[in-house]
């Protein structure tokens, strides 16, 4: 079934852009979907296993660490020996910034340690998720409009326009270092001699620009094949009724144009909570731009059990934005597939 | 039906795109506490084929050597693993084979700050008893990154030591004092030059760095137990002396973000007047197109309080795995990779500094490279950077309280006091 929901569902997203379909069943529908149902089961088990192996195994095994301490040094010793149960306390750690001195008091987590980073790096992690994904929806969009429009050199624009996302990630992070650095590009262009990567402001827009730089034609991509689906008669009609360039475009390229709009968002948003490896290169995470993912490394370093607390606590957080999304925002990165299929197979 | 499987497929499919945000955090998984105990007492007289593990062989060094140790054993031949020529990488990848306890990975080249994590791990076989091995004539301080808690794990190989590069056409005596070099400053501004820069920017080096200006001014950062000792008078006036000559401007402001390269750039092209740096830069200076300073540098030990500073450790040591089979071998192999004729092979070809202190004022090897006489003055006041198996954590405590306070967001007592706190709380877990 899920063979045939492939090519069928583009279209039935596009028609089923309002859920005008939705709860609509056909007559004699029940037995067909029993005798199917079976088949379906049998035919998602292996994919069923695969994921259980691939996922849900590091998961819960990531969930049952957290709740170990990190090894700890025995004194006479000096070797490490296994933390022990924890309890929750690593959660702890991190939400509430606790932290254990030598006398072994609950204090809160010292400037220099990870612990009390944690706030501040969600807090960087959501900035740079809002800020970079409204930039790169704006420019995706209209590159989208541009690349859509049949004109001499399109498929060149296209190719051109993909160049950025081509490039590794870390050779970009390397490039935008260079261009950033003191005696970089960007300062001598600008005349100007900002410490691009040595504060704050500079250093969060440094990676903002390059980040937008990267992932807008991405963007870009994915709202395109979005317009492409709108079919032309639509758009003849409106003319014919007389509908300006503007309308036309609220009216019509916007509704039918969202499915795929917020899908390309939903993926955005997802990867750019976990942005890793920008902030690592440009700024190895200096100057308040460290990252969740950032933290999360430097923590594997120094201690398994807590940092895979804070793996949890990254996953959670970024599971309920994904939840949000789909639940209250219509991105329907699944439904709208299966669900327009609905009319369409039977 | 079709929305009876959407609903079953809508979790699974949403926890499909969530498993990709994981990937990225389950790297490190099952760190159980060390287990190498029993190990260590086993398979000590094992002779057979080993695997020597190291980071990338960019000067074709260790090739060369295995097949000369093949040749001469054929049955206990020698693979070489080569591994990236990334340090953090080269470090999660022991890490991943120790706690495997892959019997594949028997001797391993290990980072000067590596050996104390790996040893309380019980990863690294004791160079004791019968696995002990000879130092001798080994520059002191080398053989201290290798020792934890007074039995020694690794044995040096190549080292590594900071140096004060200077320009010998603007003053024609190099300092001895910190408070001498800052002295200077005013020939640099009067050349519209900059004057001191070393590696500030918030990472690896700026630990080095800062570790130099307060073991210079006869603090220390972490003692014998393991707890801080860094909020003291002459950390204080250490750490004091690089906040005040960035306050002052005698160390620009774009130090700020200064790492290796861009100091040697800023100073080849002759718009810096010191320059803290490693030997490597010694060849480039004299020979890159683009410098400007080719016959106008010179080198000297580092400054410090009264007489030479106390310069930090690089460098690499060589380890044995507990786990490993043939520890007899790799004991041999260990001898050999740190002998007199490999390490002046290590200088000739690969231009990596030896251990013996007689290589030092070897002819040949100063005449292929120069800065040997100064490098030895360094390393021989030099401080192995702390050396505590939670020495991720030490670093970060060290990089973000001092990079803050060279800012000017904190000042140096209260960047030292969080230093301290930041240090006792990851080592008391």
């Amino acid at each position: 079934m899920s063979a045939q929901a492939g090519p069928d569902a583009k279209h039935g997203s596009a028609n089923s852009a309002r859920g005008g379909n939705k709860g609509i069943k056909e007559v004699g529908a029940d037995r067909k979907e029993k005798t199917q149902g079976r088949s379906a089961t049998l035919l998602i088990v292996p994919t069923m296993v695969v994921l259980a192996v691939v996922i849900l195994y590091p998961v819960i095994n990531a969930i049952i660490m957290s709740l170990e301490h990190d090894q700890g040094l025995d004194p006479v010793t000096g070797t490490f020996v296994a933390g022990g149960f924890a309890g929750l306390s690593n959660y702890a750690h991190w939400l509430f910034q606790q932290c254990t001195d030598p006398s072994g008091a609950t204090v809160s987590c010292p400037p220099g340690t990870l612990g009390a980073q944690f706030w501040g790096a969600t807090g960087v992690t959501f900035f740079f998720t809002v800020v970079t994904v409204f930039f790169e929806t704006i420019l995706g969009f209209w590159m989208a409009l541009i690349m859509a429009r049949a004109f001499r050199g399109r498929s060149v624009l296209r190719a051109a326009v993909l160049v950025p996302w081509a490039i590794p990630t870390a050779v970009t992070a390397k490039l935008w270092f260079f261009i950033f650095a003191f005696d970089g590009i960007v300062n001598t262009v600008l005349n100007t001699s900002i410490l691009w990567t040595g504060s704050e402001g500079p250093a969060r827009a440094a990676i903002i620009i390059a980040d937008v730089w990267k992932t807008t034609p991405f963007m870009a991509l994915l709202i395109l094949a979005g317009l492409q689906m709108i079919p032309a008669d639509i758009y003849e009609a409106a003319k014919v009724d007389g509908a300006s360039t503007w309308q036309r475009f609220k009216l019509i390229t916007l509704p039918l144009v969202k499915p795929a709009l917020m899908v390309a968002i939903l993926f955005r948003v997802l990867d750019a909570l976990r942005m890793y490896d920008l902030p690592a290169i440009m700024t190895g995470g200096a100057n308040g731009t460290t990252t969740l993912s950032i933290l999360v490394v430097n923590q594997i370093r120094i201690g398994f059990n807590s940092a895979a607390a804070l793996s949890t606590i990254t996953f959670l957080i970024i599971f309920i934005v994904a939840f949000i999304f789909v639940r209250f925002l219509g991105a329907n990165a699944v439904e709208s597939a299966s669900g327009g299929a609905k009319g369409k197979i039977k | 039906m079709p929305k009876k499987i959407s609903r079953m497929l809508l979790p699974v499919a949403t926890a499909a795109t969530f498993a990709l945000l994981l990937s990225a955090c389950s790297g490190g998984s099952g760190g159980g506490g060390g287990g190498g105990g029993g190990a260590a007492t086993e398979n000590l007289d094992g002779r057979g084929p080993i695997t020597y593990v190291q980071g990338k062989d960019n000067s074709d060094v260790v090739r060369p050597l295995i097949e000369k140790w093949n040749a001469a054993h054929p049955d206990e031949k020698v693979t070489f693993k080569e591994q990236s020529d990334n340090a953090d990488q080269q470090h999660d990848d022991l890490v991943k084979n120790f706690q495997a306890k892959n019997v594949d990975y028997d001797v391993a080249s290990v980072d000067v700050i590596w050996t104390a994590e790996f040893a309380a791990q019980g990863w690294l076989q004791p160079l004791k008893d019968t696995m002990a091995v000879s130092t001798e004539g080994m520059l002191p301080a080398t053989v201290k990154t290798g020792t934890y808690r007074d039995v020694l794990y690794t044995l040096p190989q190549t080292s590594d030591g900071g140096m004060l590069y200077y320009r010998k056409d603007l003053v024609p005596t190099p300092p001895k004092t910190w408070d001498e070099m800052m002295s200077m400053c005013p020939i640099a501004k009067e050349k519209g030059i900059d004057c001191y820069a070393g590696q500030f920017a918030q990472y690896e080096g700026l630990t080095v760095n800062v570790a130099e200006a307060i073991n210079s001014q006869g603090g220390t950062i972490v003692g014998s137990d393991g707890k801080a000792t860094v909020n003291s008078a002459e950390a204080k006036a250490g750490l004091g002396n690089l906040v005040e000559a960035y306050k002052s401007g005698n160390i620009p402001k774009q130090a700020l973000t200064y790492q290796e390269e861009q100091g040697r750039q800023s100073f080849e092209d002759g718009k810096l007047m010191f320059l803290r740096n490693w030997p490597y830069v010694y060849n480039l200076a004299k020979t890159d197109g683009s410098s400007t300073v080719k016959d106008t540098f010179g080198i000297a030990p580092l400054p410090g309080k009264d007489g030479p500073g106390a310069s930090t450790l690089g460098g690499h040591n060589l380890g044995v795995s507990v786990y490993s089979k043939n520890k007899a071998t790799a004991k041999d192999f260990l001898a050999f990779m740190t002998s007199e004729e490999t390490q002046k092979f290590y200088s000739t070809q690969g231009s990596l500094a030896p251990v013996l202190e007689s290589l030092y004022t070897d002819p040949t090897l100063v005449e292929k490279l120069p800065y040997l006489p100064v490098l030895l003055t360094s390393i021989q006041n030099a401080v192995p950077r702390p050396v505590t198996p939670f020495y991720p954590a030490v670093t970060q405590a060290i990089q973000q309280n001092s990079f803050a306070a060279l800012q000017g967001t904190k000042t140096v007592d209260q960047a030292l006091t969080d230093m301290e706190a930041a240090i006792n709380t990851t080592v008391s877990k």
